[in-house]
């Protein structure tokens, strides 16, 4: 074990961790959101983040030209690329994620197919998802050329915070909130949160449950989205399985703050983005992925609940 | 404002719970039903609302058979249902359980605060706790809500599923009182008990529901002075109930 270099590197860790975490933060939203109503863990939220990745990889090579020898952009043509590639992941992993319950949950639903059934459906979609891509890309790693020179915003004592950090940590924080606000404040919010709480309940009030389930869908997928378009700016490549590490890693975050509980979720990413940097340095690189398995299994043994899991046992009757 | 409920079957799965109801409720009455634990009270209430699908006959409303409309879209037309339990949403505060109570009349802005003070008229304990999360209120206190929500939808019929269960008696007299006042001023009332002796004293019409069954129709008067029915429903101490 090295704890020396926990000592000397726990600033860049601590950025580290927040950006990896808040990527967890967005795609963990995804999972919670239709959680939350419908009790279903979403295995295809991880391809619709992968989804995602590639949309900022094509908008930025197919539409801007973009590549290998290109250099980074500047000023206005920077953000509108930037812009556009965001756009472009959020609405593609929105549509998706909306059309995965249209295709792959809501008629099992409406015909009242137990849980089981539900989940194996969403196992299916998502193997058919990535399997889809690998045959399109040939299970080649697709990169995405540097739109934005990965300057530093400051430098401290070598502690440094790059732009790409910058923009992933302020990026997802905001969206956060955003969504959060939404939840809380709208009546569309209300009404997600009025559903997630008694469906029955929820129809007596005129609610249309479709049109909610609806909208929950498209608003984890176009966090989702956001995340891979994050991703992307950060690690500059991505491959038809990207989602699988990724999806996992937030799946644990949810866990981790509580399925089901948005500001769980917040926590849960956050931790677990920290956690991973900071025991990769401690036992090695190596342990990176480990570490998300080990805090998985840790939570269901002895929180299964999670950090917030009252408060979604609250939300619950 | 006409109910009907024509000949109505439901199933849960190949357990037929109902097995050829009809009722009718007209303008401005209380109609009653009362009956047993697992008559089939609360299933029919479901039908009227559309938490449950009939496997044959009809609920026309209006003169408009509704027998396939959504749930959602009967509260619209008018029907409103506060169901067994009160199913307040325990997670909000008092103002957002009402706030969704008006959900689908969302370019009706201006129609909240006079139906906020409407409720808070009827119940002027839920104003006091306006800001209290719903789960964390009594159970009087959770009728009320239940009920104020419902009214917030402005409905033509109102369809109450045993609001005294589980209430202390003064509770249960304050919420009779109210749905009876809330009768008055204009609303139709479905009202499902096991109360039978409160029930029959506040409707007008009432039906006696056995094993998904009709049994008996009356005015409500006279089955409280029916002999069969004071020994089967009201037990023989009724006189003496609250
Ligand atoms: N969700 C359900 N699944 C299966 N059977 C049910 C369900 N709900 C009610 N039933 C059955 O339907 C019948 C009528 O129940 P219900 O309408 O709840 O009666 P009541 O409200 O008069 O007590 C009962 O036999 C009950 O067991
Ligand atoms: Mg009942």
């Amino acid at each position: 074990m090295n704890f020396s270099v926990v000592g000397s590197q726990f600033f860049p860790l601590l950025i580290n961790g927040l950006a990896l975490g808040f990527i967890y933060v967005l795609v963990s939203v995804g999972y919670t959101m239709v959680y939350g109503v419908l009790r279903l863990i979403n295995f295809a939220n991880s391809e619709i983040f992968m989804l995602g990745t590639f949309a900022t990889a094509i908008v930025s090579t197919s539409v801007f030209k973009f590549n290998q020898n290109s250099q980074p952009s500047h000023g206005m043509k920077l953000f509108i690329v930037l812009l556009c590639c965001l756009l472009a992941s959020m609405a593609t992993s929105g549509v998706v994620a909306v059309f995965v319950e249209l295709i792959a949950y809501r008629r099992l639903r409406t015909k009242g197919a137990n849980r089981l059934g539900s989940l194996i459906s969403a196992i299916g979609t998502s193997i058919t998802l990535s399997e889809g891509v690998r045959i399109l890309t040939h299970s080649i790693p697709v990169a995405s050329p540097r739109v934005l020179s990965k300057f530093y915003v400051f430098k401290i004592h070598g502690v440094g915070l790059r732009i790409d950090q910058l923009l992933t940590i302020a990026s997802g924080l905001l969206l956060f909130i955003a969504v959060d606000r939404f939840v809380t404040k709208t009546r569309m919010g209300k009404a997600i949160r009025a559903v997630s709480m008694s469906e029955e309940n929820s129809k007596l009030m005129g609610i249309n449950l479709n049109r909610v389930i609806s909208l929950t869908f498209l608003i984890g997928g176009l966090v989702t989205g956001a995340a891979a378009f994050m991703y992307m700016t950060v690690y500059e490549q991505t491959v038809f399985n990207v989602g699988f590490n990724i999806g996992l890693a937030a799946f644990t975050a949810a866990v981790l703050g509580g399925i089901g509980n948005l500001r769980g979720a917040f926590y849960g990413g956050l931790a677990l983005g920290l956690a991973e940097e900071y025991f990769s340095a401690l036992l090695g690189s190596q342990w990176k992925e480990i570490t998300v398995f080990v805090v998985l299994v840790l939570v269901l043994l002895v929180k299964p609940n999670g950090l917030f899991g009252e408060a979604v046992q609250q939300t619950r009757v | 404002m006409r109910l009907e409920i024509n000949d109505i079957h439901v199933y849960y799965g190949k357990i037929e719970a109902i097995k050829g109801i009809s009722v009718v409720v007209n303008q401005g009455e209380i109609v009653t039903l009362i009956g047993a634990n697992g008559a089939g009270k609360t299933t029919t209430l479901k039908t009227v609302s559309g938490l449950r699908k009939v496997s044959s006959g009809q609920i026309i409303f209006d003169g408009q058979d509704i027998s396939n409309l959504p749930a959602h879209e009967r509260v619209e037309i008018g029907i409103s249902q506060v169901p067994e339990g009160r199913g307040i949403f325990p997670g909000m505060t008092v103002l957002e359980n009402l706030e969704i109570g008006k959900y689908f009349r969302k370019n009706r802005a201006s129609e909240m605060s006079e139906d906020l003070d409407r409720v808070f008229t009827l119940f002027p304990r839920l104003k006091e706790r306006i800001s209290q999360a719903g789960g964390t209120l009594s159970g009087g206190e959770q009728q009320m809500l239940a009920i104020g929500r419902a009214l917030m939808a402005r409905p033509k019929v109102l369809l109450l599923d045993e609001p005294s269960m589980g209430l202390a008696p003064m509770m249960i007299q304050n919420i009779f009182n109210i749905i009876t006042e809330i009768n008055k001023s204009g609303t139709t009332i479905l009202l499902v008990e096991q109360n039978a002796q409160q029930a029959l004293q506040r409707a007008h019409r009432a039906y006696i529901l056995e094993t998904g069954n009709v049994v008996k129709e009356a005015k409500a008067s006279d089955l409280l002075n029916d002999p069969a029915v004071r020994a089967a429903y009201l037990g023989t101490g009724a006189e003496h109930a609250v």
